[in-house]
Order: C-alpha cells, then sequence, then structure tokens
C-alpha cells in the first residue's frame, strides 16, 4: 500500500467519522449472558465483541450507574449484585441484593437500587453507596419488573404469579395501588413525562398501558402475526423513543419485535429477530435498537431510521439483558 | 364413620404496606376450597434417592392457597383449604356430604378413578365443581366423563402423545413394550399402542412383567436383576424400550440392563409427566424453592396439579374479583381463564371433556430432556390440542 492510499483513506475514514458522528456508531453496547455468566462488550461501530467480562452466575438485569461510569449486574444465582468498571471493564465490587435478584432499577438521583427478588415475594432497596440494603417491600408472588417515575417518586413492580403491578411510594416504601394486569407481568417501563407505565404481560400475550393518575388500565395492546401460534406471542423488553412516538415490544419466542404507534398504540409491524427476543435498548440518539435473543444466542440491530433489522452480532450464550452507552 | 378433616385458616400475611382493598370497611371475602383424598399405602420408589411421602398432592393444595392469599390481601380476598381424608375403606360419598356441609363448592380431588367417579355423583357434588388432581383414566375424558368434573392431571393418552411426538421427532420407530401387570399398567399400554398407531410407530413386541415384584432392600439385588432382564428383554430389531410400570415396581431396573442397547422411555428413563424436579424454565426455579420450603421435599406431579387446581380458582377470583362459587367455576371453564403454570404459556380448560390443556415435560432422571407439543406437530386452534384427544375424537357426551 502505497504511502498516499494510506493517507487517503485515513482522510476518507475522518471525513465519514465527521458526518456521521455522534452517532449510533460510536455506542458501546454491554449485554448480559444467563448461559455463560458473561457479560459482552459490543463495539456499535464495527459490530463486533470487543470484550467479554465475566461475572457471577446468570446474569440478567443490567443498568448503568448515573454518570455511566459502573455497570450493575443481577448475578441471581450468587444471589447478589457485581459492579463493574466500564473503565477497565472487569467487576470492581459486588452489592447485597437479597435473594435471586433478577430485575432492578435505580432511582433517578442515583444512588439507590431497587431490586425485585424473585424468590422472596419482596423488593429490596440497596444503598450503592453504603452497599447496604436499607429497605425491603413486601410485594406479590414473583416479584420482576421493575420501573420508576421519571422524578423518582413512585416505582411499579410487577409480581408473575400475582399478575398485578404494585405502585410504591419510594418515601414511605409503602404499597399504595394495585393494579391488575395479564397473566405472568414482565416488564414495567413510565414513559417519558411519567404519564403512563407500560407493563408486559408474557403469558397473557399482551401490554397495558396504566395511566399513572387514575391507577387504571387505560388501553390494552394485543399482538398477532400472521403464521405464529397465539402462545408464542409473549411480550416482555419495552422500549418507547423519548419524542414518545414510536414504542417497541419484544414478542419472546414470537421472534419478532413489535413497533407502535405510542400515541395510538396501534401496532405498525412486526420486525423478524433473533429466537427469543428478551429485551431492547435504544441507542442514544434513538436511530437503532438492539435486541437480545436467548436461543439464538446473538443481538439483532435495528437501524430505526430505514426500519429494518441491518446486523445479527453473536454475543455469548442465552443473551437477555442489554444496556446501551454512547 | 370419621372423617378427618381439618379448617386451614390461613393466617393473615403480614402486610408491607396498606394495601388498597375492594372495600376496606367490611372484612375479606373467604373463597373456601375443598381438598378430598383417600388414607392409603405411600408409594415406596425403587430408588433409595426419593423419600417415602405421605403428603404427595395436600402439599401443592397448601402452597397454592398460600400463593392465592399473596395476591388476595390486595383484593381483600382470603382463601381457605379445607382438607379431608377419607379411611381406606371410607366412602367418598359421605365426605362430600361432610365437606359440603362446610360450605365447600369448589373440591379438589386427589383420588383414584371409582373413587372420584363416587365423590362426582354424590348428590352434594351436583352443584360442585371437581377438580380431578390425580386420575389420569382416558375413559375419564370420554365415556365416563361428568359435567362437574374437570381434569388437572395429563390423561395418559397425552402423556403417551407428548412422548411419542418426541420419538417419532427422533425417527424411533420401533418400539420393545414392557407391561406391568397391574390394571393401571395396562391402561398405559393401552395409551402408547393408540400413540403408536397415531404417530405411525410400531411395536415390534410386547412383553408382560412377570416376575414377583420383590422388597427392593436385598443385599443380592442386583445380581438378580442383572440376568433376569439380560434374558427378558431379548425381543427383534427396536430403537426403544416403552416401559408401562406407574406403580414403580420394576421399570427402574431396566435401564441399563437391556440385551440391546436401548434407551428405556415411559413410566421409567425418559418419562413424559405433568411434573418433574428437573424443570427450571418459566420462573419453575420459584416454585420450586417456595414448595421445597414449605414441604421439606422436592415437588411431585399430584402436588403439582393440586397446585394447578387452587390456583385457578384463585386466578378466577382475580379476575372476577368475586367470591361465589358459581362465578369462579363459570369463569374457570369460561373463554377468558388462562392459568399460567410455568410451562411457558397459558393453560386453559377444553370445552369438550373438562381436560387442562397443557405442556408435558419429558423428563430425564437428571435433567429436563425436552417438552411436547414437539415442533412441527400443528394445529389448527391450539398445538397443546395435538395431545390427547381432541375435540372431532372425543366420546365424552356431557351436557354442557
Amino acid at each position: 500500500m502505497s504511502f498516499d492510499g494510506g493517507a487517503a483513506r485515513l482522510g476518507l475514514l475522518a471525513l465519514l467519522g465527521f458526518m456521521i458522528a455522534p452517532s449510533a456508531q460510536a455506542d458501546t453496547i454491554f449485554v448480559s449472558n444467563e448461559k455463560s455468566n458473561t457479560v459482552s462488550v459490543v463495539d456499535g461501530g464495527k459490530m463486533q465483541v470487543l470484550a467479554t467480562i465475566k461475572v457471577g452466575r446468570r446474569p440478567r438485569g443490567i443498568t448503568f450507574n448515573r454518570d455511566m461510569t459502573q455497570i450493575f449486574v443481577c448475578v441471581g444465582d450468587d444471589n447478589r449484585i457485581d459492579v463493574i468498571d466500564v473503565a477497565t471493564q472487569k467487576v470492581v465490587d459486588r452489592l447485597p441484593s437479597g435473594p435471586d435478584p433478577e430485575l432492578f432499577v435505580l432511582d433517578p438521583k442515583g444512588r439507590l437500587l431497587y431490586v425485585a427478588n424473585e424468590d422472596d415475594n419482596m423488593v429490596s432497596v440497596v444503598d450503592t453507596e453504603t452497599k447496604k440494603i436499607v429497605g425491603e417491600i413486601q410485594v406479590g408472588v414473583e416479584p420482576e419488573g421493575m420501573g420508576i417515575s421519571p422524578d423518582g417518586k413512585f416505582l411499579v413492580n410487577t409480581s408473575e404469579t400475582t399478575n398485578m403491578a404494585h405502585f410504591i411510594d419510594t418515601e414511605s416504601h409503602q404499597i399504595v395501588d394495585n393494579v391488575l394486569v395479564d397473566a405472568r407481568p414482565r416488564v414495567a417501563r413510565f414513559t417519558g413525562d411519567g404519564k403512563f407505565v407500560w407493563v408486559s404481560s408474557e403469558v397473557g400475550g399482551t401490554v397495558s398501558i396504566i395511566d399513572t393518575a387514575s391507577r387504571k388500565v387505560v388501553h390494552k395492546i394485543t399482538f398477532a402475526v400472521q403464521g405464529v401460534p397465539r402462545e408464542a406471542i409473549q411480550p416482555v423488553g419495552i422500549q418507547i423513543t423519548s419524542d414518545e412516538q414510536r414504542a417497541f415490544v419484544a414478542l419472546g419466542p414470537a421472534n419478532r419485535v413489535a413497533e407502535i404507534d405510542a400515541k395510538t398504540f396501534e401496532v405498525k409491524r412486526y420486525h423478524l429477530v433473533g429466537q427469543r427476543v428478551w429485551n431492547l435498548a435504544l441507542s442514544p440518539d434513538e436511530k437503532r435498537l438492539y435486541t437480545t435473543n436467548g436461543v439464538s444466542n446473538d443481538m439483532s440491530v435495528m437501524d430505526l431510521e430505514r426500519g429494518r433489522v441491518v446486523k445479527s452480532v453473536s454475543v455469548g450464550g442465552a443473551p437477555w439483558g442489554v444496556i446501551v452507552k454512547p | 364413620m370419621r372423617i378427618a378433616s381439618l379448617l386451614i385458616v390461613a393466617g393473615v400475611l403480614l402486610l408491607g404496606g396498606p394495601a388498597r382493598a375492594a372495600d376496606p370497611g367490611a372484612g375479606p371475602m373467604v373463597i373456601r376450597i375443598g381438598y378430598l383424598t383417600r388414607a392409603e399405602e405411600p408409594r415406596i420408589p425403587q430408588t433409595f434417592l426419593e423419600p417415602v411421602s405421605e403428603d404427595e398432592g395436600v402439599q401443592g393444595a397448601r402452597l397454592a392457597i398460600a400463593d392465592n392469599n399473596t395476591t388476595g390481601r390486595f383484593l381483600n380476598q382470603r382463601f381457605e383449604l379445607v382438607e379431608a381424608v377419607v379411611p381406606e375403606d371410607g366412602r367418598v360419598e359421605d365426605a362430600v356430604r361432610d365437606l359440603a356441609g362446610q360450605g365447600v363448592r369448589l373440591l379438589v380431588a386427589d383420588l383414584r378413578e371409582d373413587a372420584l367417579l363416587a365423590a362426582a355423583a354424590a348428590p352434594e357434588a351436583r352443584d360442585m365443581l371437581v377438580f380431578n388432581t390425580r386420575a389420569p383414566d382416558d375413559d375419564l375424558r370420554n365415556e365416563r366423563c361428568r359435567t362437574n368434573l374437570l381434569h388437572v392431571t395429563p390423561s395418559r393418552r397425552m402423556l403417551a402423545d407428548a412422548l411419542s411426538q418426541y420419538l417419532v421427532s427422533r425417527k424411533w420407530m420401533n418400539w420393545l413394550l414392557v407391561v406391568g401387570r397391574t390394571p393401571e399398567d395396562a391402561a398405559y399400554a393401552d395409551a402408547i399402542r393408540a400413540a403408536a398407531k397415531r404417530y405411525r410407530a410400531k411395536i415390534v413386541e410386547e412383553k408382560r412383567w412377570a416376575f414377583e415384584d420383590a422388597n427392593r432392600r436385598v443385599d443380592t439385588g442386583h445380581v438378580t436383576v442383572q440376568s433376569e432382564i439380560l434374558t427378558f428383554t431379548q425381543a427383534p430389531e427396536h430403537d426403544v424400550l416403552v416401559v408401562a410400570d406407574e406403580a414403580d415396581g420394576f421399570g427402574e431396573y431396566l435401564l441399563y440392563q437391556t440385551w440391546l442397547p436401548r434407551p428405556v422411555v415411559g413410566t421409567h428413563g425418559l418419562v413424559p409427566t405433568a411434573w418433574s424436579r428437573v424443570n427450571e424454565q418459566w420462573g419453575a426455579t420459584q416454585l420450586h424453592s417456595r414448595f421445597e420450603r414449605q414441604a421439606g421435599r422436592w415437588m411431585r406431579p399430584r402436588d403439582y396439579t393440586a397446585w394447578m387446581a387452587v390456583r385457578a380458582v384463585g386466578e378466577a377470583a382475580t379476575r372476577t374479583k368475586s367470591a361465589d362459587p358459581a362465578a369462579l367455576a363459570a369463569f374457570v371453564r369460561g373463554p377468558d381463564f388462562t392459568l399460567p403454570a410455568f410451562k411457558g404459556q397459558g393453560l386453559s380448560f377444553r370445552d369438550w371433556d373438562g381436560q387442562l390443556r397443557q405442556p408435558v415435560l419429558l423428563a430425564g432422571p437428571r435433567v429436563l430432556v425436552s417438552v411436547s407439543p414437539q415442533a412441527g406437530f400443528l394445529h389448527q386452534y391450539s398445538e397443546l390440542d395435538t395431545l390427547g384427544d381432541d375435540r372431532p375424537e372425543s366420546r365424552c357426551k356431557r351436557s354442557q
């Protein structure tokens, strides 16, 4: 290769970089792999695995701390939370979690983690600074999904066998309301304005939209995919764009992600992704959607401007949770 | 006649917070569920690894009551289990009358076929809904079906279909069938034969287990077994040995002892079953750990079916917000009923014979091997209806 050619190529690369930066291409994606006990680090530009971080057993729930310098991972079979340092990509600490943590949510102030203890009908409140459990909230059978209102005042926990969304006052740690949803609720997600909570019901096959003021289900989204048995439509992961126009719901063994008009709740399209899609993450610029596909052991990358899946990236065994850092 | 009867009043659980009740002024709605079983000699497993348990079934019902109450406290509902044990020589009809007198209209029946039919035919059972959590007999879903009976436990035909789908998907089409001496073993073999016909497999030979049942603990144990089974299992070329031994008298001995090196399936080896400890999928982990904390042993299929029956009532009470047994029974049979039961999908009752449609586990001795229906066995309504008696085949003529 001649010197000139190399320089031209560098120039072109720089130009390309200028044109698209900052964009989804600069994303770093972190995927928890339930089966291989690792977290895969994926480069959003190259769409390749950069590193694999060894964590405790059965990593599922995964979230950043407030300034994105650390990652918390629920390692359910070890009954704790592992703390990954983002810069060194190593587990540097651990937090108590109560038994069998699966999913959690960080309060908007960044100090407290609310952890669903699936085995104990309880939500544990973990102080990430003192590394102590500072509260326990009794909820329904098999607590799972955790959502927190943008102002941090209300926590919504779903219980898989009780089939409710429990509204919890984060000040008093008291349950203030219980909203019945369809069978086996999994994920609870607040809209950015805090007016609604979306709750997916895996066995019921629906997503309930709960009005946070009246605490009533105001709409129920149902799904139908031609050629896919009704029982295979099992909604889990939910993502809503910050302009609240579009929402995406992972449909599990239907191997599809539903794209929904977040205003009318109409399902616009179904995108074919990998097998058994669990969870979703939007890139910070919301131009991409990443999905974890638990059976095909990969992550699908959806280009939201072109409206299609552009890449599948092999990650670890049984990928489950996914988060993205710009 | 004395009927041991025990009222378990669920203690009011300590609340983390004041749940908003349906009517804060009134006491909780009470939903009373009966549990009826008959005293019998405990089953002695051939393996020493499994404990002999005297409380199979009822432990599942008790756990489901606790689960129902955890949900119920948010809805101002309280669930109670009224347990009744009929003596070995006692009449189940008397127990049904006694339970009816205690306000029971929803009854979980952990009974074998004849006792179950006697209970369901008792005059006081006419306005009850009875959940069969034990009897797998196919005629209960056909000629002997009843309007007031729902079958939570899978039928033998469902089990045989579940196993057969797996064998056929592997192209293991030639089967040697070994049948024990009890009527239940004969019925299991009937179901296997019907499934072989349905899936075009071939039973190359049938053998009847002819040896005396022996005590499981003898000092010369394996020596006799080793020589007996080697000659007993000589048969034309086959892919698998299917064993029908529901009472667990000898099936365990067949593994690794056969004339040809072939896997054992059926009641032993690879077992089609409603439940097994090896299932850890779909959140089953939590059910196991709750159960084991309560019962001090693994959850057995009878515990699981009893759990499902009581949870079905709980689910109906949650959805209807009612404690009226007639309303609950109607909901359970209705089109909106769906029971999540750690099988990866919602379960419901078939309207033609009252059978709960459900995936069937294919359990190996140590891990879960597969779950049926197998991929590719299609159905126009629900793939679960590829297991057992489908609507057009049903011989159940019950007035709905």
